[in-house]
């Protein structure tokens, strides 16, 4: 029951279905033409919304649902805390920002371009500071990557819980960044006095009040790693670190340091609060994995979900979802319906970049009758997404991080579709 | 281009040659000296066009292997593209010279910003503190989240305790339990604690309450001093509980070979349903939330409509019922100020209790008399004293909290400037009715 309405969403759903059915059967059965079209509607005949009315605009209010959420028994406080991409109802592979999770240690911080300062320091030839207009003086590239919480579907090691693709497998986005790479930043304050780089290691450091910092391999950080300013072409949310945030293509959200102050060159890791006491895999016999950095290939059915159920009966369906891998590539996605007795090659709808999202479909005809719905990335490693049993023989139930393996949705006979776990 | 090049070059030096035997045959035939002058002054002419023609040809020869060489680059290039997929990207470019951009950072900027702390002590700053002192700074500062003994209010962090759970289901990972190094609990404590008061605490308190905290986990004795000298020496439980990362070995290997298409096994059955548990959020949108069991299916599907949510939309929305008494840059700036209180308060429609009580209605409300909330003795003495919140009180309290109401769980350490205060009044005034 809710207890704002003091009706029950289930017989609000059932009052939904009864009015989309009859739509269904009035368009069907074509006794009558349908009014929408014979008669003149007001959107045909008034004026609509002039162009100065939105200067920057947002969804339409019919996709007023389509938001992040926040689950609020997971954490003390929403200053320090999590929400969920709506995944389930979007479709593509960009994250629009204003619907992209969000993570805070304390909180989203309004830091002003005027304001930034970003210093490297440590192990540098010349330590400097760049105020924000610098940045955008270095060479630049454009790429499109995965961001992806270590902690996403961490609540499912212990079995099924939380009904819906968006809290299931929300706690990732996928952006185009606009940044300079990492490497770019070093070597203009020098590595000469870094010695040899092999082991070396680059500190990243917030400037808010929770300073979140991570320690990342010199070899990472010279790789792919980028200072990024712009996402999916404008300016970074406040809430994704505005001005300024890293970018760790493949690798835990928790190394994407927002409001990127600090670039410190190290000796040996910091093993800072975030890289011990969280974003380590306990397991069953009380050890713990450390530096466990790339997210390994992963999948998941966005559509039909638990949120997602299909409107419509039998025919035609489309059966869509997202794959990525922190190792590069996917190359491939199998679906199966009877809960992995038979799988098959689903479409890849648009190829996706290294590590970044890919989309795949598998359109079928429906038969009406149930399914257990489930997905399997391969990556070009030849990685395979492991099942549920797999990880916990190999890691126990203990962890909380790191959980990729494979998701089952059962979807009954009215097209209703529930968070299971399979034998 | 090297067939027309010998095109050009042959019918020169055939020219040269047939000019120069010309000069010499009319020599020999002994013409006069005026003749012989014309035809030295012609040989003369024809040496320097063939040296021209030559020198022309030459640069042409430069040019063709020019043209040459960017072809074969062309061509590489292409080759190089082909191989991408036909992805014109090129990486940002690079060179072994500087871009000259940025400034050296000051020794002092360096000093403020870099105050991280290295496994191996390095980055302390100098001072002391023991378990003692620290038990005082602790209740103060960190206690209104972390509970007096470290023990956790709701469900902020544990920081004491849970040895011995690391092999359970539900690890209780502490500081004593499972943090591997004591320079990350320093560094974290230092640099991000306490909560909405980060950057406060002096290098003294930190070695204080980080004493404090080894105390609680029974580490240490109470009169234990923690300082910048005796702290390499000291190794915490857990510091040989960690492996690197082992999944290339363990699952990579295992895990990268051809998945099964066909009779992958024999049967499948449901083991588990989220809805069992039935913890999704309410807020789910659309998402199904029925109680049923494996027995009762749903016999229903959500169509897409957003009704049912407008009320819900309409409730989050910031209840700003600011009376028209109130400056409302001085509630804008009170909004400001109150950052420093909605870590632990919460104001506005549907404020509920955090790990301080919600402060709507505040002024002319009875201290200490929110349903719900677990207050400190003095409150409820207070509260039995019938005092009641007004501008005056709240402006006392928020300036020295803990001299105010002695024995207040609130860890906030007091607003200090009028300005502040005034401004924090305006705001709740304006969004607690």
């Amino acid at each position: 029951m809710d207890a704002k309405t003091g009706t029950s969403r289930r017989s609000f759903l059932k009052g939904s279905v009864a009015i989309a059915g009859a739509s269904v059967a009035g368009a069907a059965s074509a006794s009558e033409a349908d009014p929408l079209i014979t008669d003149v509607q007001d959107w045909a005949s008034i004026t609509g919304a002039g162009v100065d009315e939105t200067p920057y605009g947002l969804p339409i209010s019919f996709e007023k649902d389509v938001v992040r959420r926040n689950v609020e028994w997971l954490t003390a406080s929403p200053i320090s805390s999590i929400n969920f991409t709506p995944i389930h109802a979007l479709d593509g592979t960009i994250t629009p920002q204003g619907c992209a999770f969000e993570r805070h240690h304390s909180g989203a911080i309004e830091l002003r371009k005027e304001d930034y300062r970003l210093m490297i320091n440590g192990l540098v030839d010349t330590p400097l500071v760049f105020h924000y207009a610098d940045l955008e003086r270095f060479p630049r590239e454009n790429h499109v990557y995965f961001c992806e919480c270590a902690a996403n579907t961490g609540m499912e090691w212990a079995g099924a819980q939380l009904n819906g693709a968006q809290f299931t497998h929300g706690m990732i986005h996928n952006m185009e960044y606009t940044g300079v790479p990492l490497r770019t930043l070093l070597n203009e304050a020098g590595l000469a006095a870094a010695g040899e780089l092999k082991d070396k290691w680059v500190y990243v450091e917030g400037a808010d009040a929770s300073s979140n910092g991570r320690s990342i391999p010199m070899e990472k950080a010279l790789d792919d790693v980028l200072v990024a300013f712009k996402a999916n072409g404008e300016a970074l949310r406040m809430e994704h670190g505005y001005p300024v945030r890293l970018v760790v293509p493949g690798w835990e959200g928790n190394m994407w340091v927002k409001w990127l102050r600090r670039i410190e060159v190290t000796d040996m890791a910091v093993e800072s609060r975030e890289e011990t006491s969280k974003y380590t895999d306990v397991y069953e016999d009380g050890t713990a994995r450390k530096w466990t950095w790339v997210m390994d290939a992963k999948s998941v059915i966005t559509s039909p979900s638990p949120q997602m159920p299909i409107p419509h009966g039998k025919g035609p369906l489309v059966i869509s979802g997202l794959a990525w891998s922190g190792h590069g590539k996917i190359t491939r996605v199998d679906v199966s319906r009877d809960g992995g007795i038979t799988w098959e090659t689903a479409r890849l709808g648009k190829q996706g970049d290294t590590k970044a999202l890919t989309r795949f479909y598998l359109d079928i005809d429906w038969d009406g009758n149930p399914m257990l719905l489930q997905s399997r990335a391969m990556d070009e490693t030849g990685y395979v997404q492991p099942t549920k049993e797999q990880l916990r023989a190999m890691r126990g139930e203990n962890a909380v991080y790191h959980n990729n393996c494979i998701q089952t949705w059962f979807v009954d006979e009215n097209g209703v579709a529930e968070n299971v776990e399979v034998s | 281009m090297s067939k027309s090049l010998n095109q050009i070059v042959l019918p020169v030096a055939g020219g040269t040659a047939l000019a120069l035997s010309a000069a010499l045959l009319f020599a020999n035939l002994d013409y006069g000296q005026k003749k012989i002058g014309a035809l030295e002054q012609r040989v003369e002419q024809v040496s320097l066009q063939a040296e021209t023609a030559n020198r022309r040809a030459d640069d042409e020869a430069a040019a063709v292997s020019d043209l040459k060489e960017k072809i074969a680059e062309i061509q590489a290039a292409a080759e190089a593209r082909a191989a991408r997929g036909g992805d014109l990207t090129e990486h940002a470019p690079e060179s072994g010279d500087k871009f000259g951009l940025g400034r050296t950072a000051k020794p002092e900027e360096i000093a403020a910003w870099d105050v991280d702390v290295l496994p191996d002590g390095r980055g302390l700053p100098e001072g002391k503190g023991d378990a003692y002192w620290g038990e005082e700074v602790f209740a103060e500062k960190c206690a209104s989240c972390h509970g007096d003994f470290a023990e956790g209010v709701d469900n902020w962090p544990v920081l004491a305790g849970g040895f011995d759970t690391l092999g359970d289901k539900d690890p209780v990972k502490t500081v004593g339990s499972y943090w591997p190094y004591l320079s990350t609990v320093f560094d974290y404590v230092h640099r991000s604690m306490p909560f909405g008061e980060a950057q406060t605490l002096t290098a003294d308190e930190t070695y204080a309450i980080v004493a404090y905290i080894l105390y609680s986990n029974d580490l240490v004795d109470d009169d234990f001093e923690l300082s910048h000298e005796n702290f390499a020496a000291f190794e915490m439980y857990n510091k040989g509980g960690f492996v690197i990362d082992d999944r290339p070995a363990l699952e990579y290997a295992k895990w990268r070979a051809e998945p099964c298409m066909e009779n992958c096994k024999p049967s499948v059955k449901i083991t588990m349903r989220a809805t069992f548990l039935d913890v999704t959020p309410e807020d789910g949108g659309e998402s199904v939330m029925n109680h049923a069991t494996a027995d009762d299916t749903p016999t229903f599907v959500a169509a897409a409509a957003s009704t049912g949510t407008d009320e819900a939309a309409a409730e989050d929305a910031p209840a700003v019922a600011a009376s028209a008494s109130l400056d409302p840059a001085l509630v804008a700036s009170g909004e400001k100020v109150f950052k420093k209180c909605g870590a632990c308060h919460a104001v506005g429609a549907g404020a509920k209790n955090k790990s301080g009580p919600h402060l709507n209605g505040l002024f002319g409300r009875q201290m200490g008399s929110v349903d719900g909330f677990k207050y400190s003795k003095v409150f409820v003495a207070a509260q039995e004293e019938g005092r009641v919140w007004d501008e005056v009180a709240l402006a006392e309290f928020l300036a020295k909290p803990r001299s105010y109401m002695k024995g207040t769980k609130m860890a906030f350490s007091g607003l200090r400037k009028q300005d502040d205060l005034d401004a924090i009044t305006a705001y709740l005034k304006s969004v607690g009715e």
